[in-house]
């Protein structure tokens, strides 16, 4: 079970989905809403005072179940309780929840991921606004003698009808002692103030003053530094530091230490150990490791294999007779297309600090999507018990998936180990290029498709995906019944009278992740783009035939149409800007409970693609706030131009290839495009805002490419492909 | 070696290849300049070197003794720096963060240097990469602050 798909899936009621043997044990972050704190009577009363701190000075300290990484979330829950609370934003201070308690869940399914947080929590912050709201104006009316049904608040007040005013500081001590009430009214959303505003992030400022820490700043008394190498291709192990007595005479060199595929030396400065790190003379042999990488693995021959694979194609949609169909069809094209591996490439790499106490208990300072898994995790390595890990959740310098719990892409079990080994604190932090090999790059995929096609579009379609998702490989989803293989091939709105739509499993050799949009990130980039071959198939304009195929669709329709009046209406091209050609390419998605459609613009320059322009329309169903909406939409977008451009782990002989920024080029700000959104509101039931801007990103830049150069590109990036 | 940083004479005892960027971390214990890549590709590391943007993670410390060095933590110290963190904050630039010491910096010395840029001379100076994809965000904010 991928939590993402789950709650992305039903975020009411996602055991239905449950496809893990034994889903009776699994609590899912909805069910967050409904569990009580400590010592509160079991009630449907939610946790106020585990979650809110009512300060004396009237600002509040909001503990929030999801983690801050950027995309606004701690301001969103400021919004969101604000609003019931009758609260501003900015008088919140928002600091992550610890793990377990009212905001853990059995089985440690809480993540910040799937686009999930806000809309997941929407409901339970509201109430936790409403409940405190109506414990002040209790307080109030204990302290003043009126019925609490003749107060009423303004922002941070209770007011009495006699004019008398009492600051929420004045009252917080005593209405935190109230027990809390259930069944408060939530607002009218008509009279929202902070809830669907552009409220300013509150944490920007800290962020552009150097202010913000991260778990690499951690510092903790007496801590030691540690930097490590892992063996070059996963399942290899140390053998010997050839050198040792020379490494462990460096300056600054407290231990050095042979851990599990990996050597670490420990010091007392971070610089110190990786420069002794970089003397060392390691020599390696054959090792153990769950999912060792085979010595002759290469990406190209993976991608070969994954095109040839033949076996049981497991259904995952299907409608019609797609079979019969294709068979009788006058006019059939197939195509294969690929994307491949691409790693993280957050800018914070990977940290942890380790602290094994005298009382036999863990401290963890370490950035995470999944507080309750990770300590779960941390006991097992560390031989005690859940309940005696501390863990200190640091706000994430960039996070796109790299920070789940990924088999041998964390720090910690490592930091751990050394801890343990050293008897002091210590803080481990992977350079770059160990965060290249040992990152859960997102999967090399590839699906085959075929359509049959008529006058009006196409008639049928087979598509035959072939591979393997994260969600099979972390939550053990069979094939067929993990959205992560398939989605964004799978989910597609188009009326197409007969589809069949299915997952051939082929297990990856790499430790694969969740990348930002996951399945979606390079799904839509094959569908999309075959959609673009059938209307050229078909005699068909692209967009017309979408409008077309959305007929059915009001909302998908809509959207379609939004898109292409915010681009100043659809015009394929090519036409000319400043002596050069430029074409557009249009796409569309549905990830992660939103809907997006995109329009991109292009030319070429000495024979590679830029990107000028991207519009795209993105209905969330409702928002809560379009200023980070907005954000998160560039955001997507720059790494959905990012992996279309340019990006690509290859590996040779078992190894990337590429083990830092200079082999692997991400995103330049001169190839960044101009990026214009509009959110459409469109009623129905809340989305995700995180993940939603991307997967439209590529397609739409392939069809423009192949609009302008008649060239269809099927294999990601386009850097691979030379335009001259 | 002694190391002036922020205005202030530090004494420090490193290794002479020791990169700028660690004795501003460890040794002074100023954590606003960040290590991202180590190879002077992403700029997160990015610190004024007499009033130059300077990629720390790959200055060995003893390069730059006795020469003015500033860090993100008094950019607000100068007039253009004010103006640049006031801009950012206006145009809600950084997501993560990570990246935004390095990209203030820069855009500070951009704008010490030339206070009225250029698209390209914005092109030229602003190459430090961010990964949440500000790029947009960070032209207006660069901009509004030569227009303040």
């Amino acid at each position: 079970m991928g939590i993402m798909d789950i709650l992305n899936a039903a975020p009411t009621n996602v055991s239905r989905r449950g496809f893990l043997a034994g889903a009776g044990s699994l609590v899912l972050a909805t069910s967050l809403p409904v569990r009580p704190a400590r010592g509160q009577e079991a009630s449907d009363a939610p946790a106020v005072q585990a979650f809110m701190e009512l300060r004396a000075d009237g600002t509040v300290l909001l503990k929030s179940p999801w983690i801050e990484g950027g995309q606004g979330v701690y301001t969103a829950m400021a919004q969101i309780v604000g609003e019931e609370l009758d609260l501003s934003p900015e008088h919140f201070e928002v600091e992550i929840a610890p793990p377990g308690g009212p905001f853990g869940i059995n089985g440690g399914f809480r993540i910040t991921g799937g686009s999930a947080s806000t809309r997941s929590s929407y409901t339970l912050m509201r109430r936790l606004g409403a409940s405190a709201r109506a414990m002040l104006i209790e307080a109030a009316s204990a302290q003043l003698g009126i019925p609490a049904a003749d107060l009423t608040t303004e922002p941070g007040v209770v007011v009495a009808p006699d004019g008398t005013r009492l600051g929420y500081g004045e009252l917080a001590s005593a209405a935190m002692d109230l027990p809390v009430p259930t069944d408060v009214p939530l607002r009218d959303p008509e009279t929202f103030r902070y809830i669907k505003a552009p409220t300013p992030r509150i944490d920007v400022r800290a962020k552009s003053t150097g202010q913000a820490s991260y778990a690499i700043d951690v510092t903790v008394d007496d801590m030691l530094l540690a930097a490590i190498r892992h063996a070059p291709r996963l399942g290899l192990a140390p053998d010997a530091v050839t050198n040792l007595s020379e490494i462990e005479a460096m300056r600054g060199v407290h231990s050095v230490h042979m851990l599990d595929g990996a050597v670490a030396v420990v010091a007392n400065k971070f610089w110190q150990a990786q420069k002794a790190l970089a003397a060392a003379d390691i020599t390696w042999t054959e090792g153990q490791a769950k999912w060792p990488m085979p010595a002759d693995f290469s990406s190209a021959r993976f991608r070969d294999t994954l095109a040839k694979a033949s076996g049981e194609v497991t259904p995952v949609e299907s409608n019609g007779d797609a079979a019969s169909a294709l068979d009788s069809a006058e006019t059939v094209i197939e195509a294969t297309y690929d994307a491949p591996f691409v790693v993280h490439g957050q800018l914070e790499p990977p940290s942890a600090t380790a602290r094994m106490n005298d009382d036999g208990t863990l401290d963890l300072w370490l950035p995470n999507q999944a507080p309750e898994q990770f300590v779960g995790r941390a006991a097992e390595v560390a031989g005690i018990d859940g309940s005696q890990v501390r863990l200190h959740s640091q706000i994430l310098g960039g996070f796109f998936g790299r920070h789940f719990l990924y088999e041998t892409a964390n720090p910690f079990p490592q930091a751990i180990k050394l801890a343990q080994a050293t008897g002091r604190p210590v803080k481990l932090i992977w350079s770059r290029e160990e965060d290249f090999l040992r990152d859960a790059p997102r999967p090399l995929g590839l699906a085959r498709f075929r359509a049959a096609v008529g006058p009006d579009g196409p008639t049928a379609l087979n598509v035959e995906v072939v591979g393997e998702g994260p969600t099979g490989r972390w939550y053990n989803a069979p094939a067929g019944r993990d959205p992560s293989a398939t989605e964004g091939i799978s989910g597609k709105p188009y009326a197409i009278a007969n589809t069949q739509i299915g997952q051939l499993y082929l297990q990856n050799p790499a430790v694969i992740g969740y990348w930002r949009s996951v399945g979606h990130s390079m799904h839509d980039f094959m569908y999309e783009g075959f959609l673009d071959e059938i209307a050229q198939a078909a005699g068909l304009d692209p967009f017309e035939m979408r409008l077309k195929m959305l007929e059915n669709s009001p909302r998908h329709h809509t959207l379609l149409q939004r898109v292409g009046d915010l681009s100043g209406g659809w015009q394929p091209g090519p036409y000319a800007v400043d002596g050069v050609q430029r074409a557009r390419g249009v796409a569309m998605a549905s990830p992660f409970g939103s809907e997006a459609a995109t329009i991109a613009e292009v030319s070429l320059d000495l024979g590679t693609v830029k990107v000028h322009n991207i519009w795209t329309a993105i209905d969330p169903g409702q928002i809560v706030n379009p200023a980070v909406i907005e954000a998160q939409v560039q955001s997507a977008t720059a790494l959905g131009v990012s992996q279309t451009l340019v990006e690509e782990l290859v590996y040779e002989n078992g190894e990337p290839t590429a083990r830092n920024f200079d082999m692997y080029p991400i995103l330049r700000p001169d190839q960044m495009p101009d990026v214009h959104v509009e959110i459409v509101e469109s009623g129905a039931e809340m989305g995700g805002v995180g993940e939603p801007g991307l997967p439209t990103v590529g397609p739409a830049i392939v069809n423009a490419v192949a609009q302008l150069t008649g060239r269809r590109v099927r294999s990601l990036p386009l850097s691979k492909h030379d335009f001259g | 070696m002694e190391l002036t940083v922020n205005g202030q004479t530090h004494t420090v005892d490193v290794d002479e290849d020791t990169p700028l960027l660690w004795v501003i971390r460890e040794e002074l214990g100023l954590t606003g300049t960040k290590y991202g890549c180590g190879i002077a590709q992403c700029g997160a590391c990015t610190v004024l070197v007499d009033g130059v943007a300077t990629r720390s993670c790959v200055t060995p410390a003893s390069v730059v003794a006795g020469q003015d060095i500033k860090t993100i933590e008094t950019v607000e110290e100068t007039d253009v720096g004010k103006r640049v963190v006031e801009a950012w904050v206006e145009n809600q630039v950084p997501q993560c963060g990570y990246c935004q010491s390095g990209q203030v910096l820069a855009a500070t010395a951009l704008l010490s240097e030339t206070a009225q840029p250029s698209d390209e001379d914005i092109e030229y100076a602003m190459t430090n990469l961010c990964r949440c994809g500000t790029y947009n965000k960070i032209r207006a904010a660069v901009r509004q602050a030569s227009e303040a």
